[in-house]
């Protein structure tokens, strides 16, 4: 179920990931391995509480795992200190929420802009990454909207935007459609293959939903805290 | 240089953001807002007293003036000179002198019930008896109205705070003490010192109507410069004729002041220390909500790569931002509330209503904000750790 070769891009070898609910301890993800090559757009499927939310934190550096290792890049981020792994985060990472954890209080622009204001780029050059990412997700002319006065798949297009604006090694969608209708949701997964295809973005997207994850290259079933290529029975 | 700059671009930007939420959470931080500025309004209330009267008491002494007592006595009220012994301090080395003779004031000190004019309750008034040189030995003492009175006759002048605070003390009507009449002629002001608190007449005629013989109870000198202290001083305890105390006017007013001042001072941190812990509690409760209101978009942040510590600062930078604000208010209020409220209390040292106004200063002000600062900060800084500490993923999840 592996795929082993030269571009690997996402490592993640022999994983394990405990959670402590009082004395209890909920065991998530056990002696895991997955490989994800530069360039997939790789779904993983699995029933609620499976552990597919917290692969993708393990992956995308916003938790750690019990056990085991996970490789970006060639990075180990179990061995990044949390200061070292924000930076990592902010330079290799996309992240696309199901709920689009929009800032209310900023416009459609400004929230694009957010991960740029981590970078040493200037006012001008954020502007203009800033508009090119909106008029990839077909957004140009809601720039100025808030999320307020946005529709769901228009406020998941600015998330959207927002996780490729600094052009990130990977993008990380969780439930990226779960909040949205049929029509919405297909066009955020139009605009997520359209990434994958024509631009080679790397996409590892958390779905429960056949339908979205038929749109991946590729999908893995998570349940029980294995992963399998074939679906949970 | 990059790194301190984009973690100062971060806290900038958390901090922009968590105040542009402040409209959304308005309820709470209004509460803190006002919380803060009632201590710090308190706070510099209260201790505007103390700063008033202690300003009341040493605007009164300069530091080339000097008062001899009696050896051993606190005040005036305990000492006695008597004519002999002013005279040959009057004579002193250091002594400053005019054409007229020495600057130097024996004087009389009696105390006289009058009406408060706020309350109506009697209260204890100074009535000094002075000699001419009087105006020379006191800063800024002069007559704001009516006349000085006329020497060896019964006649007084009354200190604005006194005429201000005190029942029939206006200029033409007539006090009645001791076994005369005393029309008043005149109101002087003093610069707000503590000369303002008394009614002023001829020492000699002082001495007669309160059968007081040719005895005083100080000398009040002015010296030919402050270094001329210590010369004066020796030749009055060195010699053997004397048996007297020697301070500077300046000394002598700040001690005067000194218990009412602590008094006062003590009671006001008390009260403000313990409005404090109920607005710490405020600002807590305040930024604890604004960091479970916001605790989706801290996470959102810190999982775009903004730093915890960033987040920390942030916090508490709008938490004394808040609190800061109430310390303004609270300040501002004080200051229209309280300062130049004039008002009169007891000085202990000399049994007698001191008249004074109180002062807000700038540098109450500025202890009044710092007050609300420290609230802030730790205000700030429990809510801003929790919120920098709890796990990413969980509350990317928080509704």
């Amino acid at each position: 179920m592996n795929t082993q070769g030269n571009d690997t891009l996402v490592s993640v070898d022999g994983v394990e990931k405990i959670f402590h609910r009082g004395a209890e301890e909920i065991h998530v993800l056990s002696n895991l391995q997955l490989r994800v090559p530069s360039g997939e757009f790789l779904a993983l499927m699995g029933p609620s509480g499976s552990g597919k939310s917290t692969l993708l934190n393990l992956i995308g550096g916003l938790d750690r795992p019990t056990r085991g290792t996970v490789s970006v890049a060639g990075e180990r981020l179990d061995q990044l200190s949390d200061h070292r792994l924000a930076a990592w985060r902010a330079r290799h990472v996309g992240f696309v929420f199901q709920l689009y954890n929009l800032m209310p209080m900023l416009t459609a622009e400004r929230n694009v802009e957010l991960p740029l204001l981590l970078t040493h780029l200037s006012k001008a050059e954020r502007s203009q990454h800033v508009k090119a990412a909106l008029a990839m997700v077909g957004l140009s002319h809601r720039e100025r909207h808030y999320p307020r006065t946005l529709s769901g798949g228009e406020q998941q297009r600015v998330g959207i935007a927002r996780g490729i604006v600094t052009d990130p090694t990977l993008l990380l969608c969780d439930e990226p459609t779960g909040d949205l209708d049929r029509k919405a949701g297909d066009e955020i997964l139009n605009l997520l293959q359209g990434l994958n295809r024509e631009h080679g973005k790397t996409i590892i997207m958390v779905t429960h939903d056949p339908h979205a994850s038929a749109r991946a290259a590729r999908t893995v079933h998570l349940d029980k805290g294995q992963l399998s290529n074939e679906p949970v029975k | 240089m990059a790194g301190p700059i984009n973690w100062l671009s971060q806290v900038g930007s958390i901090t922009k953001f968590g105040l542009m939420s402040i409209p959304q959470r308005r309820g709470a931080a209004t509460a803190t807002i006002i919380g803060i500025a009632g201590v710090v309004a308190v706070l510099v209330g209260v201790l505007s007293i103390a700063a008033g009267f202690k300003q009341a008491m040493t605007v009164s002494g300069s530091p080339d003036a000097a008062i001899v007592l009696r050896s051993g006595a606190d005040s005036e009220m305990v000492s006695g000179l008597g004519r002999e012994a002013t005279r040959v301090i009057a004579d002193s080395p250091g002594v400053a002198r005019t054409a007229q003779g020495p600057l130097a004031s024996a004087e009389l000190f009696v105390i006289i019930n009058l009406p408060k004019r706020s309350t109506g309750t009697d209260a204890n008034v100074p009535l000094r008896g002075v000699e001419a040189a009087a105006l020379q030995v006191r800063d800024n003492v002069r007559i704001i109205q009516g006349r000085l009175f006329e020497w060896g006759k019964n006649e007084v002048i009354v200190g604005s705070g006194a005429a201000r605070e005190f029942g029939g003390l206006d200029v033409g009507s007539t006090l009645k003490v001791g076994r005369y009449e005393w029309p008043i002629v005149g109101i002087f002001s003093a610069n707000g010192g503590v000369s303002e608190s008394e009614i002023w007449s001829d020492a000699r005629v002082l001495q007669d109507a309160y059968n007081r013989g040719d005895s005083f109870q100080s000398v009040y000198v002015r010296l030919n410069s402050p270094g001329a202290f210590q010369a004066f001083k020796d030749s009055l305890t060195t010699n053997p004729q004397l048996s007297v105390k020697v301070v500077r006017q300046s000394e002598y007013y700040a001690e005067q002041s000194e218990t009412i001042t602590r008094l006062i001072t003590t009671l006001g941190f008390l009260i403000a220390f313990l409005m404090a812990i109920g607005a710490v509690f405020g600002a807590l409760n305040t930024m604890y909500s604004a960091v479970a209101a916001r605790t989706r978009e801290i996470a959102t942040l810190r999982a775009l790569g903004f730093g915890g510590g960033a987040v920390v600062v942030s916090l508490m930078i709008e938490s004394l931002l808040l609190a800061l604000a109430g310390g303004l208010l609270g300040g501002g209020l004080a200051y229209l509330a309280f300062n130049n409220f004039h008002t009169s209390t007891m000085n202990w040292q000399s049994f007698s209503q001191v008249t004074f106004a109180f002062r807000v200063t700038p540098e109450l002000l500025v202890r009044g904000i710092a007050w609300s600062a420290m609230i802030g900060v730790i205000g700030g800084l429990f809510p801003a750790i929790r919120a920098a500490r709890s796990p990413i993923a969980a509350a990317l999840r928080e509704l």
